[in-house]
């Protein structure tokens, strides 16, 4: 018997399962589909790791493998090659194991299932579709993983953290970038490190967007590109790496019929991580876009204690959390007065960069907390949630 | 040098059906292909539709090549384990005008023995497709239209052409040839063969073979482009029979369908390019499509894409399939086979076999292979005892099937070959996932390696 499946084994998973298992939540599994747990950090060779949740800095992989330990040494039990094909509405969920078909009845399901780069289909990228075009989680899973290199004088697209790590991986493998490409109108990383291209001497290209990928042979030959000031450009390159534009990774969300919301493409959840279905809670990645895995971590024992807290309570009529205009998202999208509380904060991404106010406004449009801001659309924004609270919320901008 | 009976040029879906029919009526064949893999050019890119030739031309050689690719594809599928999702197909009309073309197509569709088509109301439409957007005024439902696995068969219909005997030659480019008034000398970019017939299926390039070894052509060659996006598995839900458009002087309607693989594919596009070579998306185009599967069934709108892609129909400035034979030559020109060819290639390979004498039946009767299954709807080796890891979990290929295919009879040459034989990292990933585990598995085995020698 399982009262709790947790669904993958990233950061948040692993740190749900962990807490769920200490806590005496009863039995806890955690499955994952690829042969190894630890979701995304395991591939990263370079990041610091574990300074939150282990009071050390490890590289990725050491930290990946210590999460894992602290899981089944709390008594979780973890499945890895174990991927989930269905659940039903009463939460009976079907899995493909290397023997077979195995069913579990769990009494909760947690799913952190974490996000991914987007595709170059995702992306709607012109041209052919030869070798050589793949993104930063390809690039370092054939890498590190395998020691192979599918290119030698990539191009670069995106200029996110996620690209910087694209850009170190491939010096470390002995790969020459030969550009960065910026569909957005300025670099999307920070002061100092966003300078780090301009230290390697690769031309970084701004407001530009891809008009064409030229294959040679099967493999990518050429990138042509049209920059700032409407002129194009041949980039003489064997491969594209599509870094970050991360997504959460729904595919299972999607085959439960949990709602989505279209904004952060995550499932939608109130304050506890509760989703659309009772019975189902998610944390981590899977919310929205990414953040960093520490913040993961936290987000899963925050919902894990959060689920415990909430067994056997019949939730009351969500409320739900709108956006208003200048705002792409906010999440939670709900709150579910009595449950009890996972994400303390609401966090929001604007729709473009704006100056002004932002506030939580009730039913009636009145705001009943504000904070002035100045921001770009990439970074989080957040606001506190209040505890207790009856009719709809919404939050509004105003720009000064 | 070897005397072959018949050699054909192009491995596309009308020259391995041509291979095949012709190795069944007891001809050792040559099949030459210049891509790395079988199905790489025109073929590798439709909508993989099996169509009951409703509406092609009353009296056609296309109509009735279709009809008996039809008949005969439905015949022997069973054997071969080939999949079959019996959607059936609705012509939408959106307008009062094409609403009133709808009882010409009736009219047309039963003129063509397709008896079972009939007039459906607006009521009678959504309630077979409840998503579908209520705009639909009226629709001519066609049940006998259905979704294929578009490359499986042309596999199996490989691995037949080989168990009979016959020869296969991938990454092979035919150059010219002449005629000593009884057998071809054949010239490839891997040297000379000789054939006593030749049959040109070379699709986008046939005019140009046909001028190489005959110095003349009756046709050109005006490569029509198609885009495709391909939706999330979770797109399926929402549709379950094929979306045809009513064919308009001015707009050039897009399908919506089901695909056999358990996604929902929009396209194509039908662009006049010059090139022959390069298929390429066009980011205008995709979204193009994208909205124009949201106006037929409004609950994609914000549905995930998990694959575009573009193909290239090897139109003519005719409408009509360009198949001649020319007796005294010993040759056959299959040209200008449009995006029916799928459907239509077992009946074309039957035309041809007739127009070069053979046995309509086929003599040869070894036991036809049976391919693994890919198609959604039907179990899939995950499902089987002990298949150990799954290599691609976004399309949940197993690593044994991978391995099976690399190590089987007749390997992909490309990564390309090896999607389409398995399905790895066509899903809603694209390879984010499992591209390593596929290099891995694939090195040393691809004429195009995914890693870069070291």
């Amino acid at each position: 018997m399982t009262a709790i499946l947790v669904i993958g084994a990233g950061p948040a998973g692993l740190a749900a399962a962990t807490w769920l298992a200490q806590a005496g939540a009863g039995p806890v599994t955690v499955v994952e589909r690829q042969a190894e747990p630890g979701g995304v950090p395991r591939l990263c060779g370079h990041s610091p790791f574990g300074m939150r949740e282990f009071h050390r800095i490890l590289g990725g992989a050491a930290y990946a493998s210590r999460l894992a330990d602290a899981a089944i040494r709390a008594g979780a039990t973890l499945l890895l090659n174990h991927a989930v094909t269905a659940i039903a509405a009463d939460l009976t969920t079907d899995l493909a194991s290397p023997d077979g078909i195995r069913t579990l009845t769990p009494d909760r399901i947690l799913l952190a299932t974490g996000a991914r780069e987007a595709s170059r289909a995702e992306r709607l990228l012109p041209g052919d579709r030869p070798l050589g075009v793949l993104t930063t989680g390809a690039l370092q899973d054939l890498w590190f993983a395998r020691g192979a290199l599918p290119f030698r004088r990539p191009v670069i697209l995106g200029t996110e953290l996620v690209a910087l790590s694209a850009l170190l991986t491939c010096r470390q493998a002995g790969a020459r970038p030969v550009a960065m490409v910026e569909p957005g109108p300025a670099r999307l990383t920070r002061a100092p490190l966003r300078w780090f291209p301009d230290l390697l001497r690769l031309p970084v290209y701004t407001a530009a967007t891809i008009t064409d990928l030229i294959a040679k042979d099967g493999r990518l030959a050429q990138v042509t590109i049209r920059t700032a000031d409407g002129k194009a450009m041949a980039i003489d390159t064997d491969g594209l790496v599509l870094t970050g534009s991360f997504r959460p990774e729904t595919g299972l969300a999607r085959l439960c019929g949990l709602q989505i919301d279209p904004a952060t493409q995550g499932p939608v959840v109130d304050q506890s991580g509760r989703t659309s279905h009772p019975g189902i809670y998610a944390a981590g990645n899977i919310l929205r876009g990414i953040e960093t895995a520490g913040a993961c971590w936290a987000e899963g024992r925050a919902v894990a204690r959060a689920l415990m807290a909430d067994l056997g309570q019949t939730p009351a009529p969500a409320v739900t959390i709108t956006p208003g205009n200048g705002l792409r998202y906010v999440m939670p999208q709900r709150f579910t007065p009595g449950a009890a509380t996972a994400l303390p904060r609401l966090q929001l991404r604007l729709a473009h960069a704006a100056t002004g106010t932002l506030s939580l406004c009730d039913g009636n449009g009145s705001p009943m907390l504000s904070r002035s801001l100045s921001s770009t659309p990439q970074r989080r924004v957040t606001l506190p949630l209040p505890t207790g609270t009856q009719g709809p919320l919404s939050v509004e901008l105003k720009a000064r | 040098m070897d005397l072959y009976d018949a050699a054909i040029i192009g491995a596309g879906v009308t020259g391995i059906a041509t291979a095949r029919r012709l190795a069944q009526a007891g001809q050792r064949v040559l099949l030459l292909e210049k891509g790395a893999d079988i199905l790489s050019g025109a073929s590798k890119a439709n909508s993989a539709l099996l169509h009951t030739g409703f509406d092609a031309p009353e009296g056609s050689l296309e109509l009735s090549c279709m009809q008996a690719g039809y008949a005969e594809y439905r015949q022997i599928r069973a054997a071969m384990n080939l999949p079959l999702l019996e959607t059936g197909a609705l012509v939408v009309a959106w307008t009062t005008e094409q609403q009133a073309a709808l009882p010409g197509i009736l009219a047309a569709a039963h003129r063509n023995g397709v008896c079972d088509a009939r007039l459906l109301t607006q009521a009678e439409i959504l309630a077979r497709e409840p998503k579908l957007s209520a705009l639909a005024r009226a629709a001519v439902l066609v049940p006998g239209e259905h979704v294929m696995d578009p490359w499986s068969p042309f596999h199996g219909y490989a691995l037949e052409i080989l168990s009979l005997g016959g020869t296969i030659l991938r990454q092979t480019t035919v150059s010219g040839g002449r005629f000593d008034g009884a057998v071809w000398q054949i010239d490839t970019s891997r040297g000379g063969y000789r054939a006593d017939a030749i049959v040109n299926c070379a699709g986008l390039f046939a005019d140009r073979i046909d001028a190489a070894f005959l110095g003349r052509t009756d046709f050109t060659i005006h490569p029509r482009k198609g885009q495709f996006v391909v939706f999330d598995k979770a797109a399926a839900r929402h549709l379950s029979t094929i979306i045809l458009p009513v064919p308009d002087v001015r707009t050039k309607g897009v399908v919506l369908t089901p695909t056999i693989f358990g996604n929902l594919l929009v396209g194509p596009t039908a662009e006049e390019t010059p090139d022959r070579d390069r298929a390429t998306t066009t980011t205008e185009a995709l979204l193009g499509l994208i909205a124009r599967a949201a106006e037929i069934v409004p609950a994609l709108r914000q549905m995930p894409v998990t694959a575009t892609y573009a193909g290239l129909r090897p139109a003519t400035e005719f409408k009509e399939y360009r198949i001649h034979h020319d007796p005294a030559l010993h040759w056959v020109t299959v040209g200008g086979i449009r995006s029916t060819g799928l459907t239509a290639s077992l009946g074309i390979a039957a035309h041809v076999a007739a127009l070069l004498g053979l046995p309509a039946r086929a003599s040869a009767t070894a036991a036809p292979p049976a391919l693994p299954n890919l198609a959604e709807h039907l179990p899939r080796d995950w499902q089987m005892p002990n298949h150990g890891p799954i290599l691609c979990h976004c399309e949940m290929v197993t690593r044994r099937e991978v391995e099976a295919a690399l190590s089987g009879p007749f390997p992909p040459g490309d990564i390309g070959g090896l999607k389409r034989r398995t399905r790895c990292a066509m899903g809603r990933c694209q390879g984010f996932h499992c591209l390593g585990a596929l290099e891995e598995i694939s090195r040393g085995r691809l004429a195009e390696p995914i890693g870069l020698p070291a």
